[in-house]
């Protein structure tokens, strides 16, 4: 097991700069996910610290090694893929023998690792099961347990999950996480499923354009984004633009916003603000209590029902707010009724132009 | 419901789709042999009314002389050489086009491997005539660039059989594991190397088995024609040229047995197809 360095990392193809002086540190044992929208240099990231491509400059270390130049075989590394990529001429036993085999490690204790593998994925039964025999769950388990048998430094995921359907993904997210846990890897995960990262990372890295834009624990980005890219990227939020005023920002209709979050911009320059849809209470024009909150007044335009919870789009202005309002059995308010929009300064985040 | 489960799983509809094929399969092949086979049994040809009547000593004198049996084994060597040759040469070229090459130099190879096709048979076997002889091309050649002199003679010779045969044939071997080769996800092979296998590990334990269609499909393309072949014997081999083809091919242009001949023939049909009924269960365990 072993931390993962990756220093001031570029690669271009062609004009097309894929990373742009890219630097991580991913923790020991940590569970790492890798966000961003296509086209982000995050699957190029992941690449190249499996060994399949190589930098045009910078380090990449695994467990204080340089390996930037070391070919795949030889970085000791696991890598699940997105298809799974399973050996269709072997079964399953045969695949996650293939890595101990290549090494030449001896029939018994192949038998012997395999074998545990197998049960820590659960799936000790179904060794003599060839790949296209087995449902997509299975087949996931199968390239885990292969990935994780060699015993390598780090565990790479490439979008694991994204073949699965949305019940058995959450399952697998759980018992992913367990096996992580149980084994203590490192592991770096690429997604671009923004909930897959919040609810399985020790820590996230949000990338765009080759760079890192924030990286931190997911609760840490999730409320105080510094940017309005990682602020919409990963969960939803409402963007107030306006002029920074020292701990808040006036709107260009003179309604001041507090915010008690993010670093504070120069007073005078440009400035936003942003809140998250379920921060946000939403009241008739007339009910509508004093306090220590920021309040819009605004008109209801849509409400769409989502089952558990509805979503108000709420206009200002000309600018529409989203929130999240809870089915807890209130009465709902009609599209087009005034309506007031309170939140506190804790729940609104600063951000610099 | 039930209409739909007959229309699905009968042959009706497929019958306007399936009959021009084989309609053309009886009148072009089944016809002609049947009547070779026909003919296999007779003591002459039924032609300018001569007496015929039905006998089995042509297929009795394959086992009687020993020398059918004898250019019948070197037909099978000669097949089983060029296929491995065709393999050896054919399956690193198909490796290249599929998964090394793009775009326009991936198309350029191609044409080169398939440029064999779209030339006359006779046309090549004589280029390597040329090509082979004491003082053709190949060997004032290498006497221009060697320091010292060598003779190099290969017309008229075994290697010289080979080398004609293999270049016709080779493209087959190419085309068939191109088409396996290109369908094998790269996922799976960068999955081998993440595992720890080298580039030859790879290849041995991982494309090599899923190619083996590929592999097993372009042999028996090439082994069948190999065994009966005679052109490519006759031309390149002269007297050192004599196999079981060429001796099938002299009954009916040369002694006019075609009784014999036509004996002949399905002797040989029979013997490649026991031989690929053999290897087929081994070769499917392989796969």
């Amino acid at each position: 097991m072993a931390e993962v360095v990756v220093d001031k990392v570029s690669r271009s193809f062609g004009s097309h700069k894929a990373l742009d002086e890219m630097s991580i540190a991913f923790p020991d044992k940590g569970f790492y996910g890798l966000l961003g929208p296509s086209g982000s240099g995050k699957t190029t990231l992941l690449r190249m610290i499996a060994g399949f491509d190589f930098p045009d400059a910078g380090r990449i270390a695994i467990g204080g090694e340089g390996v930037e130049r070391v070919p795949v075989e030889k970085r000791r590394i696991g890598m699940v893929f997105q298809n799974y990529a399973l050996f269709p001429n072997m079964s399953v036993a045969e695949n996650v023998a293939f890595g101990l085999s290549v090494r030449g490690e001896t029939r018994g204790a192949i038998e012997v690792e395999v074998k545990r593998a197998l049960d820590l994925v659960q799936l000790g039964h179904l060794g003599e099961r060839r790949p296209h025999q087995l449902s997509g769950g299975q087949r996931q388990r199968v390239a885990l347990a292969r990935a994780i048998v060699t015993k390598p430094r780090v565990l790479l995921l490439d979008e694991p999950l994204s073949a699965l359907d949305k019940a058995l993904r959450v399952d697998m997210q759980i018992e992913l996480k367990r096996i992580q846990r149980e084994i203590g890897i490192t592991t770096i995960f690429v997604t671009h499923d923004q909930e897959e990262a919040l609810t399985m990372s020790d820590r996230i890295g949000i990338l765009r354009d080759g760079r890192l834009v924030q990286e931190g624990p997911p609760e840490e980005i999730y409320d105080r984004p510094e940017s309005e890219f990682a602020a919409t990227f990963l969960g939803d939020a409402n963007i107030l633009r306006g002029v920074a005023t020292g701990n808040g920002i006036r709107l260009p209709d003179g309604t001041v916003v507090v915010a008690n979050q993010g670093t504070k911009p120069a007073v005078g320059t440009s400035a936003s603000c942003a809140v998250r849809p379920e921060r946000i209470s939403i009241g008739e024009a007339d009910n509508a209590t004093l306090g220590e909150e920021n309040r819009l007044k605004g008109r209801v335009s849509k409400r769409i029902f989502g089952g558990n919870s509805s979503t108000y789009f709420v206009e200002h202005r000309g600018d529409i707010i989203k929130v999240h309002v809870q089915n807890n059995g209130g009465t709902s308010l009609a599209e087009g009724q005034d309506v007031i929009l309170r939140w506190s300064p804790e729940s609104a985040v600063l951000i610099g132009m | 419901m039930a209409t739909s489960i007959r229309g699905r799983g009968g042959i009706g509809p497929a019958l306007p789709l399936l009959t021009p094929a084989y309609l053309w399969l009886v009148v072009a092949i089944f016809l002609p042999l049947s009547a070779m086979a026909l003919f296999s049994f007779m003591t002459e040809l039924p032609m300018s009314g001569r007496d015929w009547s039905l006998t089995l000593e042509h297929y009795a004198a394959f086992f009687s002389s020993g020398l059918y049996v004898t250019l019948l084994w070197a037909s099978i060597r000669l097949g089983l050489e060029v296929t491995l040759w065709c393999a050896i040469i054919g399956f690193p070229a198909a490796y290249v086009l599929a998964r090394v090459l793009k775009g326009r130099a991936r198309e350029a190879i191609f044409l080169l491997v398939i440029l064999p096709f779209w030339s006359n048979g006779l046309v090549r076997i004589f280029s390597w005539a040329m090509v082979l002889r004491e003082g053709g091309l190949l060997d004032t050649t290498l006497n221009a660039i060697l320091p010292f002199r060598i003779d190099i003679d290969l017309m008229y010779s075994y290697p010289a059989v080979i080398i004609g045969l293999v270049h016709s044939y080779v493209p087959y071997m190419v085309l068939t594991c191109y088409l396996t080769l290109q369908a094998i996800d790269n996922a799976l092979i960068e999955a081998a190397r993440s595992l720890g296998a080298s580039r030859l590990q790879t290849l041995r334990r991982v494309v090599l088995p899923l190619a083996m269609p590929g592999l097993l499909a372009g042999s028996v393309l090439i082994f069948v024609p190999v065994v009966g072949s005679f052109m490519e014997p006759r031309i390149l081999g002269g007297r050192t040229g004599t196999f079981y083809g060429t001796v099938i091919e002299d009954q009916f242009v040369a002694v006019f047995n075609w009784p014999l001949g036509a004996a002949l023939s399905f002797i040989l049909l029979a013997v490649v197809l026991v031989i690929l009924s053999l290897s087929a269960p081994i070769l499917r365990r392989v796969q």
